[in-house]
Formats: C-alpha cells, sequence, structure tokens
C-alpha cells in the first residue's frame, strides 16, 4: 500500500514534467545505445582478426623435424663409453618428415580429456606442372572432417565443395593464385609431380583463398589418402598431427607434454604466433578502455540530468515532509523516479543498440583477405546487454540516491523559511 | 477538563549563521484542546520560528516541548513525520500545494500515507473537506490552476485530512486580498466553532484580536498571553 502511493507520487511527478523526463531517459537511452552498438562492433572486428589467426591455426602442432639422430650407435656402446667419439657426415634418418606411429598418437590425443579435437595432415613438397614449367609448392593432405570442424576450413573455398576431396578420387583444391597461374577450371585435370619424381593427375573440385597471396599462389589440398598415394607412402603416414585444445592458455604447457610423451617436435600457437598474441592484447585493451570511458561519460550525463531533476523539485520535497511523508518516503519516491528513468531509458537503449547492431551488420565491407565476409562483422553476444542494463540501472539509481539522500535529510523549514 | 495538546517548557532556539543569535528566548506556554489561538508580534520577533519548533519540523532548539502528552525531544525523524502527518494540518503563507497533482490529489495525499483509511474512504473524507471549503467542483483541476484564495482553501483542505488534534497556520492570510483573507478567517472560526483547537501565527492584528487568546511575542519572548 505505502510503495504503491510512493510509485503513484513518482509517477505523476514523472509525467507532471513529461518533456525532461524524456530528456532524462534519452541520456539513458543515448549512452546504452552507444556502448552496445560499439561493444558489438569493436569485439566483431576483434574477433574476426583473431579468427584469421586462430582459427586456421592449431593450438598444438605435432611434427618431426629433418635432424639426426642423437644417439649414434657408438655412443650406446658401453666399450666406448669414456672415449671421445668424432663421427662426420652423419645424415638424417630416411624416415624424413614421418611421425613415427602417427594414428596411434592421433588415437591417443583423442582420448585426451583436455582436447578439443585433433586433424591429422600430411603435408608433401610438389612440383605442379603448367606446360613446360614447374611451380613449386605443396600439396596439404587433409583429414576433410576433422579440418572444417577445427578450423573452419570450407569458409576458406570460395568456390567448390569441401567434402568431394573425398567424395572423388585424385582430387585437389586448388590455392585461387595457383589456379590463375594454372588457368585451371574447376573439373580441369591438373598434373602433380613429387620432389621424388612420381607424377600424378589430380581433378581440380575447388579453390582455396586464404587471402594471403604468399600462400595462395603455392598451396593445395587434397585428402590424406590421395597424398599418401601421391607420395606411395602407406596409410600410416603422417607428417603433421594439429591439435585444438578446450583451453589455449594450456597449450605451452601441452605442447611440452605431448613432446616428452610422443617424441615428437611440438609447437604451441602462442610461441608460433607471439606477435599474433601481442596485438590481440593490444585490441583488448583498447576495447575495454574505449567501453568504460564510454560508461562514465554516459554515467556522468545521467547523473546530471536526474541531479538537476531532483533539486528542481526540492519545493515538493518540503511540501511532503511539512505533510508527514518521512525522509525514507522521500528518498524512496526519487530513487523510484531515477530508477523509472533508468529502466525505460536502458531499455529504449538495448534496443536501439540492436538496431544499430543490425545496421551496422548490413554494411558492406569487402576485402580481399576475407573472401567470405561481405558486411562488417558485429558480435551480439547477450553479455554487453546485461552489463549496459545493469549499468543503467546502477547509474540511475547512484544517480537518484546521491541527492535523494540529501533531500532525505534536511528540515523542511530550512526550503520553506528560504522563501 | 482543558487537555493541554501542546506544552512549551522553556523553549530557546538560536541561529548560528553568519553570528550566534539567540532568536527565541525560554518561550514557555501552553494550549489547550479546542483553542483558537493566534501568536502576533513583529516581523522578526522569531513567531514563525516558533511555530516551526512546535509543528516538529525544526528538530534544533533547547527546552522540553510535549506534543499530545509527549516529550517530542527524543523522537525519530519517522516518528516526528508520523506526529506531523496525523495529528497536525499545516497551512503556510504560500499555499504550497504539489503543481504535479490535481487539487483532490493534493488533499488526499496525507490521508493516503497514513494509510489508515482505504484509498476510496481517503477520496470520499477529501470531496467532503473539499465541499465544506465550498471548491469541491474544483476538485480535478491541478493545483496551480486555481487563484490563491482557492489554492489556500485547498491547503487548509489539506490540513483537514486525517482530522488533526491541532491546525497550525503560518501566515494563512498574509498573501491573500482582505476579501480572501476574511473568506480564509471565517473557515478557521466555523472549524473552531466544531471544536478544532489552532494555532495561527499572524501579524495581522485585525485578525489575532478575533481569535479566542492571543500570544504576543516581541524579540524571541512571550510578553503577554
Amino acid at each position: 500500500m505505502a510503495s504503491r502511493l510512493i510509485l503513484s507520487i513518482s509517477k505523476t511527478l514523472l509525467m507532471a514534467r513529461l518533456k525532461q523526463s524524456i530528456v532524462a531517459a534519452a541520456g539513458v537511452t543515448f549512452g546504452i545505445t552507444m556502448f552496445i552498438t560499439l561493444m558489438g562492433f569493436m569485439t566483431g572486428l576483434n574477433s574476426m582478426l583473431d579468427g584469421l589467426i586462430l582459427n586456421r591455426t592449431p593450438h598444438i602442432r605435432l611434427y618431426n623435424e629433418v635432424k639426426a639422430s642423437e644417439d649414434q650407435p657408438i655412443s650406446l656402446s658401453p666399450e666406448y663409453k669414456d672415449h671421445i667419439n668424432n663421427i662426420r657426415s652423419i645424415k638424417p634418418r630416411d624416415d624424413g618428415k614421418e611421425i613415427y606411429n602417427g594414428p596411434a598418437i592421433v588415437a591417443a590425443l583423442r582420448n585426451d580429456p583436455r582436447v578439443f579435437g585433433v586433424a591429422a595432415k600430411v603435408v608433401a613438397p610438389v612440383f605442379y606442372n603448367v606446360g613446360a614449367t614447374d611451380i613449386t609448392g605443396s600439396v596439404n593432405g587433409i583429414d576433410v572432417t576433422n579440418e572444417e570442424a577445427l578450423f573452419a576450413f570450407s569458409t576458406y573455398v570460395p568456390e567448390g565443395d569441401i567434402t568431394d576431396l573425398t567424395n572423388i578420387n585424385n582430387s585437389v583444391i586448388l590455392g585461387k593464385g595457383l589456379a590463375d597461374k594454372m588457368l585451371a577450371e574447376i573439373g580441369d585435370i591438373v598434373p602433380i609431380t613429387t620432389a621424388r619424381g612420381q607424377q600424378m593427375n589430380l581433378k581440380v573440385v575447388g579453390f582455396y583463398q586464404s587471402g594471403l597471396a604468399d600462400v595462395d599462389n603455392i598451396t593445395s589440398f587434397a585428402s590424406i589418402g590421395t597424398t599418401q598415394k601421391l607420395l606411395g607412402k602407406t596409410d600410416s603416414y603422417l607428417t603433421d598431427i594439429q591439435v585444438k585444445l578446450h583451453d589455449l592458455n594450456l597449450a605451452p604447457a601441452l605442447a611440452k607434454e605431448f613432446e616428452a610423451k610422443f617424441g615428437t617436435e611440438a609447437v604451441d600457437i602462442q610461441t608460433a604466433n607471439s606477435q599474433f598474441d601481442t596485438g590481440t592484447q593490444i585490441r583488448n585493451i583498447i576495447t575495454y578502455s574505449v567501453s568504460i570511458v564510454l560508461l562514465v561519460v554516459a554515467g556522468f550525463g545521467i547523473y546530471n540530468i536526474l541531479n538537476m531533476m531532483i533539486y528542481e523539485k526540492m519545493d515538493s520535497i518540503a511540501i511532503l515532509k511539512a505533510t508527514g511523508f518521512s525522509g525514507n518516503d522521500v528518498r524512496n519516491i526519487f530513487i523510484n523516479l531515477s530508477l523509472i528513468i533508468g529502466i525505460s531509458g536502458g531499455l529504449l537503449g538495448l534496443g536501439l543498440g540492436f538496431v544499430f547492431q543490425i545496421i551496422i551488420d548490413h554494411l558492406p565491407f569487402e576485402t580481399s583477405a576475407l573472401p567470405t565476409i561481405k558486411t562488417f562483422p558485429v558480435n551480439y553476444d547477450f553479455k554487453y546487454y546485461l552489463v549496459g542494463i545493469v549499468f543503467a540501472l546502477v547509474t540511475t539509481f547512484l544517480a537518484g540516491w546521491f541527492p535523494a539522500r540529501k533531500a532525505s535529510k534536511i528540515d523542511p523549514v530550512e526550503i520553506i523559511r528560504g522563501k | 477538563m482543558s487537555e493541554q495538546i501542546i506544552e512549551a517548557k522553556n523553549i530557546s532556539k538560536y541561529f548560528h549563521d553568519p553570528v550566534k543569535v539567540k532568536v527565541l528566548k525560554e518561550v514557555s506556554f501552553s494550549i489547550n484542546k479546542g483553542e483558537f489561538v493566534s501568536i502576533t508580534g513583529k516581523s522578526g520577533c522569531g513567531k514563525s520560528t516558533l511555530l516551526y519548533i512546535l509543528s516538529t519540523m525544526d528538530t534544533d532548539y533547547e527546552g522540553d516541548l510535549y506534543f499530545d502528552g509527549e516529550l517530542l525531544r527524543d523522537k525519530k525523524r519517522d516518528q516526528l513525520a508520523h506526529i506531523r502527518n496525523k495529528k497536525i494540518g499545516f497551512v503556510f503563507q504560500f499555499h504550497y500545494l504539489l503543481p504535479e497533482f490535481s487539487v483532490l490529489k493534493n488533499v488526499m495525499l496525507p490521508g493516503l500515507k497514513l494509510a489508515e483509511l482505504s484509498a476510496q474512504e481517503v477520496e470520499h473524507n477529501a470531496m467532503e473537506k473539499l465541499r465544506i471549503l465550498g471548491i469541491d467542483d474544483q476538485a480535478k483541476k491541478l493545483a496551480n490552476q486555481l487563484s490563491g484564495g482557492q489554492k489556500q482553501r485547498v491547503a487548509i483542505a489539506r490540513s483537514l485530512i486525517n482530522n488533526p488534534l491541532i491546525i497550525m497556520g503560518d501566515e494563512p492570510t498574509g498573501n491573500l486580498d482582505s476579501k480572501n483573507g476574511l473568506i480564509v478567517f471565517d473557515i478557521f472560526k466555523e472549524l473552531a466553532a466544531m471544536g478544532q483547537s489552532l494555532l495561527i501565527v499572524t501579524h495581522d492584528q485585525d485578525f489575532a484580536d478575533k481569535t479566542d487568546r492571543i500570544i504576543e511575542m516581541d524579540d524571541g519572548k512571550v510578553i503577554k498571553q
């Protein structure tokens, strides 16, 4: 009953100065709209830039470095243990880049609870034969299903269907730059020669465009089986095992662990892309500073307007107190008043913010680096809406609470006598 | 029989700004139930200040003040607000209506705050008071659409809404022309005839002469009562 009376008084005070109330609410709306719009836009751009690297980089890559064995037979012999052994012209073993026991490692990694997914790969250095010239490059034999699941492979295949790699025998997806040089169309047969001289004809089923010209000029993709066949290897031949983790930050520790466990080299994403890591951090700092500045500016605006509103109503406060309303009643009236402004302005701000996000999401943004992106990226994360409305409520509450507390304490006489 | 509503014992009051000035000097008097009392004196003699203390709105004073048998000294602000709400009706020199609210709502607010009656009953009572004061036809208007005399009558209706023990007025006719002033005085007179206690501060000697009892003040002291 009492709180309903207080609420109805607040409403009447609001409605009586409707224009002023709307201006106050518009201040809240404006701040929240800008916050939602900019946060969505900035984090959208950020995650797009992060995605450029993150989406196609494994968190941990297991591979074999071509190097001579550390343990030469003579150093294992107890007879010469105390001698100084000089061995010259050591050559690497002939298994080259093959990961020993690759399929077993893949199976073991799949069972690791910290691992999100595993995609094996066979990289084969090749020559693409274009008439009389050869272009050096490489064919990546990929596990299409997992490659798609982990690295959104199809995002970089603007033309053609990636499933054709497994569905069509001896098929290949050519880098866009490479295809232009070879004048190859989808459906064409292109001859490819390995470094060892084996030749094979592959059917073009699509084009790959990463946006990095150096990559697109030399890289092509085939299924693991096709690549193994091209190299003349068995189906256990793997050169790379790409691992994605549930938690990116575990990568350096796990890389060391895997290195010891599986006897391969392992490199984590932080080491492989340290400059990218810095870039992400800087972008995050920029995003957070902008959002904090936005909120602070909006907060001060809201505080100012509400403060003015309440000081204008000092007369009413005195009258209410003289007729028996207590300090708490007066304070609640003004807190109600500011919260109504906060809720209505804040909700409207969320709505408008969403509208602006949609508008930005429809603005054309075309860049050759990102073949699949046609409009500006926007992050519609619910989190920012939550922050927005909580902020609107907290600031309006405080903006109402401070002057209201002051109003609740003054003697009505001081106001009445001041006349 | 004569029950005391207000009993003031040695009330003193200081103003601290800019220098310490004693504006009320050990004022003592009492007001009985059903009395129509006026406080008069020259401008600046402290009569309004005294009224604000009596009305519980000003709590910064020395001495003992009993209202309806209760010592007010140790009451909390909320308790004082409740006393104002239930037992005191206040009429100011300016009408002090809330311009955002209708006349009816202005009269109803203290009753709604007291919450001893339902909203319908409070509204009924408010209309009744407005009818007594002859302004029930203005009930739906906004407070600032009324003339000065009408506003003051609304303020009186508001002071009556909770059937207070006493009505206090601070120069209630001071801002009105003589015709309206007379109307307001007649209303007070009628209320007094119905047994309502009234305490009116005024510098209008004609007004004061027509009340039951005059408390005359000068320089912070009661000089005659």
